[in-house]
């Protein structure tokens, strides 16, 4: 995630290197600052990941085995999969358009404004709002006893609406909840890197508002933008908490790896959990070759 | 070469704290052994002999000072008032109660992963079918009361001994229902859409397996046939009763799942025996004719690290103080015939619950095994 962060931020370019500034100074024991990035990231994230991939070769007894593998066979696999995908592809599309249009509203905001401190600080809090608490906050709103369904069936009659919350395209509006906020913290660096210089410049030469968007905002704009998408669908991609506490019946890849890894019924297939997080990973490298591919093809426009 | 410096540095820091883990895991090992018994000794203690009397094990288990035990809700069968009750009577043992809302699973997973730390589970409360491939993590120990549970309902050795088991019942809400529920069909009813919650995912879950066999027995099955429960559930879907969300304690009390068929103890600790958590209209109902239970064992972990504490547990445990505890949450305790023969059950609260059903089903663990193969082949697509 943080790497995502990085990326989506540095393609906007904001502060291009001084030309002609002393290069090599502090580069000898610069790397010394990495050290403890670099161990935290491989004790907390490289090794853990590994051993739980490799889990995914081995059978219960330690053997080498491709065994495990045959849970891809299974149409409910499948169909989780493709839950899994769907709906991280939808909520961050969702999320990326509307955080996006939060951003270009709040551009017209004064940086130091009330409005613009509020949105700001509550987009870096709900970001990270999930799990059973945001849950629960939707079981009390949108679950069958909640206040919508309550009104809409004193309305319309008893039992006329079902809340779609317990199922996988029930949680889109949840995830909606931190992804748009989440879009709004990252996004808004590269939007507030748009000069109005370049709007006056479109302007001077005879250039419309639609030809500045189309023409400088949106190109320069796009990388940064799908950047933060893939941040978003990886962000939605590798929830459980808050779907585990409101889908009890699997649908996610997420919820299949805990029932593999946990079940006290079906038992030994635990390592199966390895070899489905083996497709997450698979999943999120081709998203990120897909997105190499495309700044390098923005890159390419930015240097003419 | 900066990135080669990079890797040896971030290789030898690893290096450096994996091996300070292994070297504060060895010394926790070889630690804290006790002035009669040292840590193997205790670890291999088969009962409070070994120790010298139940002062000695006392002494030895306040020694440690601690003690972790794991997946203990505190209210799934009154474990809230039994670790607080084992805290008052030896205040110099500290329970550390781990992942209170996992799995057997979990437990066995915690044993292997924590295994020569200080905080690995001492003791397990575990279902049988994960304590059949695990017993080799069990450690032979006997209680004093050894002989007030019944032989088919221990390991000869020792290594594990049923410790209480619920049966599956169906808690509601009677403010939503009042007509109450008097056969499971009357859950297929139109009013009861959107309503009727089990604990999981049977595939993942031993409480909502048994939700199937209990629905199973009901509907013209057997242990060793519980498709006609799956035929239940598909139906309960097709009528749209079906909720596929885990109730909890919070779901129940604010209605939003307002059937649960779940172990007796829970539906009864979820209702108005919980004070204000708890739901004032939870009724617990088990149906009529053959009941579905399971009984919970009790082990010591072979790797305890604090071996005399888990024992000392084990017999607080298996005191008519504790069975009766697990009795007052609607959990039928495995010493009750011999304490109602011997006059220490808790009468009242024996009159409240109800004497346990002298023939209920439980799943042994071919059945068992056979019961998980047709869910992992044929749930996902009777509720999808």
């Amino acid at each position: 995630m943080t790497a995502l962060v990085s990326n989506s931020r540095g393609a906007e370019g904001a502060t291009p290197r001084r030309r002609g500034a002393p290069r090599s100074r502090g580069v000898g024991l610069g790397w010394i600052g990495l050290v403890p990035f670099t161990v935290y990231a491989l004790l907390f994230l490289g090794i853990p990941a590994i051993l739980a991939i490799a889990s995914g070769f081995f059978a219960e007894n330690g053997a080498f085995t491709l065994a495990n593998f045959s849970t891809f066979a299974e149409p409910q696999t499948q169909k989780d999969i493709a839950g899994s995908i769907g709906l991280s592809a939808v909520s961050a599309v969702v999320g990326a358009i509307a955080g996006a249009v939060i951003c270009y509203a709040l551009l017209a905001l004064r940086p130091d404004g009330w409005l613009r401190t509020i949105v700001d600080s509550a987009s870096s809090v709900l970001a990270q709002f999930g799990g059973v608490m945001l849950a629960f906050a939707f079981i009390a709103t949108m679950g069958n006893q909640g206040i919508l369904y309550v009104v809409l069936n004193q309305i319309f009659g008893a039992n006329t609406f079902s809340s779609p919350l317990y199922t996988v395209p029930g949680l889109t509006p949840v995830y909606l909840f931190f992804q748009i906020p989440l879009m709004v913290l990252t996004f808004m660096p590269a939007m507030e890197a748009l000069k109005p210089a370049w709007g006056e410049a479109v302007a001077t030469l005879g250039g419309t508002r639609r030809t500045y968007w189309w023409r400088v905002g949106i190109p320069v704009l796009a990388p940064a933008f799908f950047g933060c998408a893939i941040l978003l669908f990886a962000n939605s991609f590798s929830s459980f908490a808050t779907a585990a506490a409101l889908i009890s019946q699997g649908g996610l890849l997420s919820l299949d790896i805990y029932r593999a890894s946990t079940s006290e019924t079906v038992l030994g297939h635990a390592n199966e959990a390895g070899s489905l997080a083996l497709a997450m990973v698979v999943v999120m490298i081709v998203l990120m070759a897909v997105y190499g591919l495309l700044q390098r093809r923005a890159a390419r426009w930015g240097d003419r | 070469m900066k990135k080669r410096y990079l890797t040896a540095v971030a290789l030898a820091a690893t290096a450096a704290i994996a091996l300070a883990g292994c070297a504060s895991g060895t010394s926790a090992g070889s630690g804290g052994s006790a002035k009669t018994l040292t840590l193997a000794q205790a670890q291999q203690a088969t009962s409070v002999k070994d120790f010298g009397g139940m002062d000695g094990l006392v002494a030895a288990a306040e020694k440690e000072g601690h003690l972790n035990v794991i997946t203990l809700p505190p209210s799934w069968a009154n474990y809230g008032k039994i670790i607080a009750g084992f805290e008052k009577k030896y205040p110099q043992i500290k329970i550390n109660s781990e992942n209170p809302d996992g799995s057997s699973a979990d437990e066995v997973a915690a044993a292997k992963s924590q295994k020569g730390q200080s905080t690995a589970p001492d003791v397990f409360d575990i279902g049988t079918a994960v304590l059949d491939q695990n017993l080799d993590l069990m450690a032979p120990y006997k209680v004093q009361t050894w002989d007030d549970i019944q032989s088919d309902w221990k390991d000869p050795k020792g290594q594990w001994y049923y410790d209480y088991t619920g049966l599956m019942s169906i808690g509601y809400d009677t403010k939503k229902f009042p007509d109450g529920i008097k056969k499971l069909s009357d859950l297929l009813k139109p009013e009861f859409k959107n309503s009727v919650a089990i604990k999981g995912d049977p595939t993942q879950a031993n409480e909502a397996l048994s939700a199937v066999a209990m629905a199973a027995l009901q509907s013209g099955g057997s242990a060793t046939n519980i498709q006609p429960g799956i035929d239940f559930f598909h139906k309960l879907k097709q009528a749209g009763n079906f909720l596929g969300t885990l109730p909890t304690q919070a779901t129940v009390a604010s209605g939003e799942t307002p059937v649960v068929i779940q172990w007796s103890f829970n539906n009864v600790g979820w209702g108005p025996a919980a004070g204000s958590a708890g739901n004032p209209n939870w009724k617990t109902v088990v149906l009529p004719g053959t009941g579905f239970g399971s009984y919970y064992n009790q082990a010591v972990n072979v790797d305890a690290p604090n071996p005399a504490a888990a024992r000392l547990w084990e017999e607080y445990i298996y005191t008519p103080e504790v069975q009766n505890l697990y009795l007052a949450a609607g959990a039928y305790p495995a010493q009750l015939p011999a304490m109602k023969k011997a006059g220490t059950v808790d009468k009242s609260v024996l009159a409240k619950v109800g004497d346990a059903p002298s023939d209920f089903v439980q799943l042994d663990s071919d059945q068992a095994a056979a019961a998980s193969t047709l869910l992992a082949a044929k749930w996902a697509a009777a509720i999808g």
